[in-house]
């Protein structure tokens, strides 16, 4: 069992948008807790709530269309839902801090990427520019950017995709925040170039100690990354456990059948057809009754389309929503 | 004996850059620079790379979408680089393509059916029930169905877009199709359902597939053999299992070795490259990956690699192997 102190314990979070065609339950029960210095995965498919849990706990959910309509996010025990605006700038981007996929639309394009950083750094503390200006290039230094003195001065566009997300994780680091969420932020970058940013965001975690939440669509991303792993699902968690219990046992229809659907890339070549999930993702506006995956489910009863499963915890550790899970 | 499709050599694609107050041509980009390639009838090639490398160029200049720069590109047996759009038309009811994007490449103000129908409108093939009829029975051939045909793209999600891609390319019963990316775009779950359904209708239709992709998972599971590009040269070609077993070209090592894994035990040894790819506007002398490369020599920096046979079918562009 993990005996670090709970930093952040989301319970019961439910986000809806209330557009004209309709109400999106965007997030729609998700439980997760992240310990002090843990790195967690929350994984899953387009629309399943992922992106939104993320832009919840940052409480940047924009309001209209979106409102949290429920549950609490405790961070150090507080419940940020409760707190106001006022409270919530002191924590957003110091304590807590976020990438996203695109760095080129996160970055100010008018703005050097050194002044950027810099005024993060000043947002958030007591020091004059000369000071910040070397925070900022020892920021620079430490994601592994090369001459930082002379980025300092230079313009995102100067800047290709790589470097620019590590411009983007300098900045988030640069106030020594306790919580990093990552959403997609390796996703836009080619293969080798996503290797170096995993490999830098290791190494920064290990030497910083901060928790990280990985949201991704990547199985091997978080495989490789992460100790617990969150599966998300039409706005649901449907498996919570460690990296290894999910890959070795998978328990929910869902989650197994994710796992064999995947090409594997160490596996030499068959001529057999990959064991597909059928179906489609339901539709935010129409959501099944009783369990969300039942239309997909090769397991589903007649239970299934009726009620609606709770999580449950099936072994220590490892909790599951379903009425059949797999067995280990 | 497998017998070849199709086979460009030395294929050059160089787009100009136009500067100066004469608009003249001050340089240029070499997006495909001197690739060579062959794919047998029926079998998988798949052309894998980091963005920027050329092969979605390359796959493009092989259908004549794009006029090559040099080289030559021989279809069955017969020279068709220079042939012009009249004389291309005839031969394009055989070679088809499928994009990336299943939201920017299918005409939003048209109903599918129409959208699959049109190869056969522009090439005239049979009566318009034939055409009808032809349209059914391919949505239903990519598991489609076909009383969906009156509806507009906008109504599909992603991967049955993605359907209608293959039944659109598909419809004037080709013999090569160019696979660009069809599924990067797609989610997880979706995925492996495209997959099997480029597979079967492989094997049904003896279809021969130039499947641009960067995700090398999935071009384990489908390819025969695979070819790896970087700023636009080809640096390796082999059979899949020898190029994912036996790497030889340090790029390709590097490249396999970045892939994550989806196993938490599966502690692999990783290379990681250095920087970035750099600009094929002006891309380093001699080797184009020295600037990466951990084993580069003196020798890398002045002479150009010459691509060598290492084992049969199995061909490499790099100096340590020939050093031997």
């Amino acid at each position: 069992m993990d005996n670090r102190e709970v930093l952040v314990d989301i319970k019961n979070l439910r986000t809806f948008f209330y557009t004209e065609d309709g109400v999106v339950p965007a997030v729609d029960g998700i439980d997760l807790s992240i310990h002090r210095g843990e790195v967690v995965g929350l994984v899953g498919e387009s629309g399943c709530g992922k992106s939104v849990t993320a832009l919840s706990i940052m409480r940047l959910i924009p309001n209209p269309p979106g409102k949290i309509i429920g549950g609490e996010i405790f961070f150090h025990g507080k419940d940020l839902l409760k707190k106001n605006e006022e409270e919530m700038r002191m924590i957003r981007g110091d304590k807590i801090s976020m990438i996203f996929q695109e760095p080129m639309t996160s970055l100010n394009p008018v703005y050097t990427v050194g002044d950027q950083i810099s005024e993060a750094i000043t947002l958030h503390q007591k020091i004059d520019d000369v000071e910040a200006k070397r925070r900022t290039v020892e920021m620079l230094h430490l994601v592994g950017i090369p001459e930082p003195e002379r980025r300092y001065s230079q313009y995102p566009h100067e800047m290709s995709g790589g470097m620019r997300q590590r411009v983007m994780i300098a900045m988030a680091l640069s106030s020594n925040p306790e919580l990093l969420i990552s959403d997609e932020a390796t996703t836009a970058l080619d293969v080798t170039i996503q290797a170096q940013i995993l490999d830098l965001m290791r190494g920064l975690q290990k030497k910083l100690g901060m928790a990280i939440l990985i949201i991704t669509h990547n199985l091997a991303v978080v495989a490789e990354m992460a100790e617990t792993i969150a599966i998300a699902y039409a706005g649901k968690i449907v498996e919570n456990a460690s990296a290894k219990e999910i890959f070795k046992s998978p328990r929910h229809p869902y989650t197994y059948g994710l796992l064999a659907s995947i090409p594997k890339f160490t596996e030499k070549k068959t001529n057999e057809p990959l064991p597909a999930i059928e179906g489609m993702v339901p539709s935010p506006y129409h959501m099944p009754k009783g369990c969300r995956f039942n239309p997909r489910c090769p397991f589903a009863t007649e239970k299934c389309r009726e009620e609606e499963p709770e999580i449950l915890e099936l072994t220590p550790g490892h909790l599951v929503r379903c009425f059949h899970p797999i067995e280990s | 004996m497998a017998t070849r499709l199709v086979e460009v050599q030395n294929l050059k694609k160089w787009f100009p850059i136009k500067g100066g107050v004469f608009g003249a041509t001050i340089a240029s980009v070499k997006a495909v620079d001197e690739v060579s390639f062959f794919i047998n009838q029926g079998e998988t090639l798949s052309l894998v790379g980091e963005s920027g490398s050329g092969k979605t160029t390359t796959g493009r200049t092989m259908l004549k979408l794009l006029q090559p720069t040099g080289g030559k590109i021989i279809y069955k047996g017969k020279d068709i680089t220079n042939l012009t759009p009249n004389q291309m038309r005839p031969l394009r009811r055989n070679m088809q393509i499928m994009f990336q994007d299943p939201y920017g490449s299918l005409n939003p103000r048209m109903p599918v059916g129409d959208i699959i129908q049109e190869p056969l409108d522009v090439h005239s093939i049979g009566t318009r029930k034939e055409r009808r009829q032809a349209v059914a029975t391919m949505m239903e051939t990519v598991g489609l169905r076909p009383e969906y045909e009156k509806r507009y793209p906008h109504e599909f999600s992603g991967g049955q877009r993605q359907r209608i891609g293959v039944a659109r390319a598909l419809v004037i019963n080709p013999e090569l199709l160019v696979l660009d990316e069809p599924i990067s775009a797609l989610d997880v779950s979706i995925q492996s359902q495209i997959i099997n359904l480029l597979q079967e209708l492989q094997q049904r239709l003896d279809l021969t597939y130039l499947f641009i992709a960067h995700d090398l998972a999935v071009v384990r599971h489908m390819s025969d053999r695979v070819a790896v590009m970087y700023l636009g040269k080809i640096v390796e070609t082999a059979e899949n299992d020898e190029l994912f077993d036996h790497p030889l070209h340090p790029y390709t090592q590097a490249l396999l070795s970045a892939v994550p894994v989806p196993d938490p035990e599966v502690k692999r040894e990783r290379i990681i490259l250095q920087g970035d790819v750099p600009s094929p506007v002006n891309p380093p002398s001699g080797c184009h990956f020295r600037t990466r490369c951990p084993y580069a020599m003196p020798i890398c920096k002045e002479q150009e690699p010459l691509v060598i046979e290492v084992a049969p079918g199995h061909t490499a562009a790099c100096h340590l192997l020939t050093k031997k």
